[in-house]
């Protein structure tokens, strides 16, 4: 197979590209099996599946809905991948901009809605970047473990986030009830995000889309962007260039949970009006702060290839979803169908890795070496010496 | 099999074949057709550039490839060796340039790493240091068995590794490019080691790039070019520069061409630097000296004696713990890396790709690697692609890198064109004093007579450069002065008229200078 590749190189890119595509049917195929032990039809099931995803305008809203998160996550894991630190704490990040967000709106109920949506969406990713700063200083600066302390960092996130939602950010009607329900009241309408289509879905999905090529345009275009990823690639050649390599991982976590802390407020905004609780991290985020990872994974860690990656992600989720209602399976099933994809698209990584080899083996046949142009041409010493 | 056996006890080998052999990798061919033989009592050289196949050829005798075609034969019968396992049963032992010792155990706990013990599920140690002993008094390698290996000199360490060899029954020895590590004075006494066995009847396949060292030490030659053959004959009555050309395949210049330059100013000054190692141990114990505009002065010394930690000391990658650096007019003591090359420090790192580089960077990429922020390159927080592009452009032609495009990853390109990258983007920034550590390291010819020609002309402009070899031919062919540091010391400031191998390895071995 390599040998193959080496001869078409631009084949093995776009195999490359597809791989990840590729896994995901792979992944599939083994929960058709999974899915016929089952007693269910594959068929069937997958047709309830695209169905649910892409069936109706509303179903292909509510899949851009779920993506959108996702997508917002994935750009922040984009960053600190690429400046070399590992962000499990998306979960929390989320959470943090969230309450952040949340916060603005209910403060000033009476401010216009243009103002109160801007201000509330960049306190969501004040607050994010806050809760990513927090494991960015710790590793830069004391060398504690960035995966460790973003894993704590969820947990803290979510019992701070109970405390305020049973305590001072209730919803006072709720406080006044036996039930106590925690959550926020209902933030005033005029502050909802605008919906694009008469469907679910709303601006964030567009913010989301935007800001990927910004991202994109941020790492590859801009001074800063390149400190972060040299200091990711290679923090001695970093040092040695004059870049202060502490600082950028600082950047790097920071950046990563401000987009998920944006992530936060943009489902307060546009999707469900209020925070809430109950009782886990998942109950709020869905657990996008840890899907989006795969998803930027999924992507290359491009934020371009976030963008389709989160959408067939949201499609997942949604569809599953509708797969589980048609077909009665268990809801194991549909964890379970998510996991073979996540663990197929990061197996695909080998092939990726085989595939660039490949090209690597490519170049190199392909650079003849030649005497440099400044060297006098070649004497009659040569043939002398070569016929010995 | 003839039953003849060596001193050592070992059965020897008369010769060794290699025919028609043929190593093919996806999109390359390694070996093409290679003939190869060695005889018992003979030392062969095998030269040739980097990529001209001599690993890959060494590997299939040693069973760490599988020739695509021809065969190899040991007196006559042809041998199939499989693995590593396959070639030491049958005689064929390798010293490899990075040596496989575990430091934390001693001598004889090395030689006996992995073979079987004659008693069973208890040791033999009492065995095996009867026999090194035996081993060493034969071959002169003297080396204390119960010491342990990290307490030994490089050239004591290598005297583990042929011991090794020699136990287990090697009576044809690979050695690939052994001298690289050692003091003139240890390659002596290495040599004289190597002349014994030579005498006594092994095979022995040199790998060098020291073509003095093949001359004088060597009875045939083979020269491989692109996985050819180019030619087999002996050294008697051949050149240095016929087998140089002979490798690179086209004429060359003797010796790089040296102008006289009129000193300048004192760029660069060191009063009593310290600093410490990586370990936090001393490694630069009061370092003094003075570096001129229009003057090369070469820093020799054998591997570990201060010189990573006295490059990175003046390009402020390391915190000095006593004493004064000056660049220009300023002290730059304690100051950080971007201040320093702010000031015309340009420094080319002895680990180019892992301080000198961003392997997965594209060529362009790297070029901007120290000025990415700065004008022209960079606008308003914006890199300025088409300055970039265009820069990249000129200096990729100025400086024969050879590459498929500007937006190739390093990583995809050789030593040689990486190390020229490296210069480009240090001499492009028009330097006032330049730190060039082993700058030819791993390079081979045509790229090592590209380096030099390039520090050579930043002398006649008028730049003051500090060059870091442990290359002694390097020093001798480039320098105007030669210091030599020992143990974090100079142990001498030799002019480049009165310098000589022998005086100048004293010198790196710890002998004071006698003035």
């Amino acid at each position: 197979m390599l040998d193959f590749f080496v001869k078409y190189p631009r084949l093995s890119r776009l195999v490359d590209l597809a791989l990840p595509l590729l896994a995901t049917l792979a992944a599939l195929g083994v929960g058709a099996i999974m899915l016929q032990l089952l007693g269910a039809n594959p068929v069937d099931a997958y047709g309830a599946l695209l169905n649910g995803a892409f069936g109706s305008q509303n179903a292909l809203a509510d899949t851009i809905v779920r993506a959108t998160p996702l997508l917002l996550v994935a750009l922040g894991i984009c960053i600190a991948f690429r400046g070399g630190v590992i962000n499990i704490g998306g979960e929390g990040q989320l959470v943090a901009g969230a309450i952040l967000g949340t916060l603005v709106g209910l403060t000033f109920p009476e401010a216009p809605g243009y103002i109160v949506i801007p201000v509330a969406l960049v306190a969501g990713f004040i607050g994010g970047a806050i809760w990513g700063g927090i494991p960015g200083v710790l590793k830069a600066y004391y060398n504690v473990n960035e995966i460790l302390s973003t894993i704590m960092l969820n947990i803290i996130a979510v019992q701070g986030m109970n405390y305020l939602l049973r305590q001072p950010m209730i919803d006072p009607a709720q406080a006044q009830l036996a039930s106590r329900i925690p959550q926020t009241a209902r933030l005033v309408q005029a502050f909802d995000l605008p919906r694009l289509v008469p469907t679910r879905l709303h601006l964030g999905a567009l913010i989301a889309v935007i800001l990927a090529f910004v991202v994109y345009i941020y790492l590859w275009r801009t001074t800063s962007g390149y400190r972060i990823r040299a200091v990711g690639l290679n923090p001695d050649a970093s040092s040695y260039a004059g870049i202060n390599v502490k600082r950028n991982i600082v950047l790097a976590l920071l950046l990563s949970g401000a987009f998920a802390g944006l992530a936060g407020a943009i489902q307060v905004y546009g999707v469900h009006h209020r925070m809430f609780t109950d009782g886990s991290l998942a109950g709020f985020t869905g657990s996008a702060g840890f899907n989006g990872i795969v998803v930027a994974l999924f992507g290359k860690l491009n934020p371009l290839g976030a963008i389709p990656a989160s959408f067939i992600f949201g499609a997942l989720i949604v569809g599953a979803n509708s797969l589980q209602r048609a077909m009665q399976v268990p809801a194991a099933l549909i964890t379970a169908l998510n996991g073979l994809v996540v663990v197929f698209v990061v197996a695909s990584d080998y092939f990726s890795r085989r595939l660039a080899r490949s090209r690597q083996i490519g170049v190199e046949a392909n650079v003849e070496p030649s005497p440099p142009a400044s060297m006098p041409p070649a004497l009659s010493v040569e043939g002398d010496m070569s016929s010995d | 099999m003839t039953t003849e056996l060596l001193p050592s006890g070992t059965r020897r080998i008369d010769r060794m074949d290699m025919c028609g052999i043929t190593k093919r990798f996806p999109g390359v061919l390694a070996n093409n057709q290679v003939d190869f033989d060695v005889l018992s009592g003979e030392v062969h050289a095998l030269l040739g550039e980097n990529g001209a196949g001599k690993s890959t050829l060494m590997k299939i005798l040693y069973g760490l490839y599988q020739p695509d075609e021809g065969e190899i034969r040991l007196n006559g019968e042809k041998v199939a060796i499989h693995s590593p396992a396959d070639a030491i049963r049958l005689g064929i032992g390798m010293i490899h340039q990075h040596f496989m010792l575990v430091p934390t155990l001693t001598v004889t706990e090395n030689v006996a790493l992995g073979l079987k013990s004659s008693r069973g599920m208890r040791t033999d140690l009492d065995r095996v240091e009867a026999r090194i002993e035996e081993l060493a008094a034969l071959y002169g390698l003297k080396v204390d068995p119960d010491a342990l290996v990290w307490q030994l000199s490089v050239g004591q360490q290598q005297r583990v590794e042929i011991l090794k060899a020699l136990y287990r029954g090697a009576a044809l020895l690979i050695l690939d490019e052994p001298t690289a590590v050692l003091t003139p004075q240890e390659v002596d006494e290495f040599f004289v080691t190597l002349e014994q066995m030579k005498k006594d009847g092994h095979a022995l396949i040199f790998i060098s790039h020291k073509l003095h060292e093949v001359i004088q030490l060597c009875n045939r030659v083979t020269v491989l070019r692109d996985g050819h053959v180019i030619g087999t004959q002996t050294t008697a009555g051949v050149t240095r520069h016929q087998l140089a050309e002979m490798m690179v395949g086209r004429p060359i210049a003797a010796q790089p061409q040296r102008a006289t330059v009129d000193l300048g100013e004192v760029r660069l000054k060191l009063r009593d630097v310290e600093a410490l190692s990586d370990r936090e141990h001393p490694a630069l114990r009061g370092v003094s000296f003075d570096l001129r505009g229009g003057e090369i002065v070469g820093l020799a010394g054998v591997s570990g004696n201060g010189q990573r930690e006295l490059a990175e000391v003046i390009a402020g990658l390391r915190p000095t713990t006593g004493g004064e650096i000056t660049l220009g007019d300023r002290s730059t003591t304690g100051q950080g890396p971007r201040t320093i090359m702010d000031l015309g420090l340009s420094y080319i790192p002895e680990e180019r790709m892992r301080d000198g580089m961003i392997k997965d960077f594209t060529v362009s990429e790297n070029i901007i690697l120290r000025e990415f922020d700065k004008p022209p390159y960079s606008r308003a927080g914006f890199l300025n692609r088409g300055e970039i592009r265009l820069n990249s452009t000129t200096l990729v032609k100025e400086f024969n890198v050879k590459t498929p495009t500007l937006e190739t990853p390093v990583k995809n390109l050789s030593g040689g064109n990486i190390q020229k990258i490296v210069l480009a983007r240090e001499l492009s920034r028009e330097p006032r004093v330049i730190v060039a550590a082993q700058p030819t390291r791993g390079l081979d010819i045509g790229a090592t007579e590209y380096v030099h020609s390039r520090l050579l002309e930043q002398r006649e402009l008028g730049t003051a450069t500090l060059l870091i070899s442990e290359d002694l031919d390097e020093i001798l062919a480039l320098s105007d002065r030669i210091l030599v540091i020992f143990h974090g010391r100079i142990m001498g400031d030799v002019p480049r008229a009165e310098a000589t191998a022998e005086k100048l390895g004293l010198m790196m071995t710890g002998e004071e200078q006698v003035v």
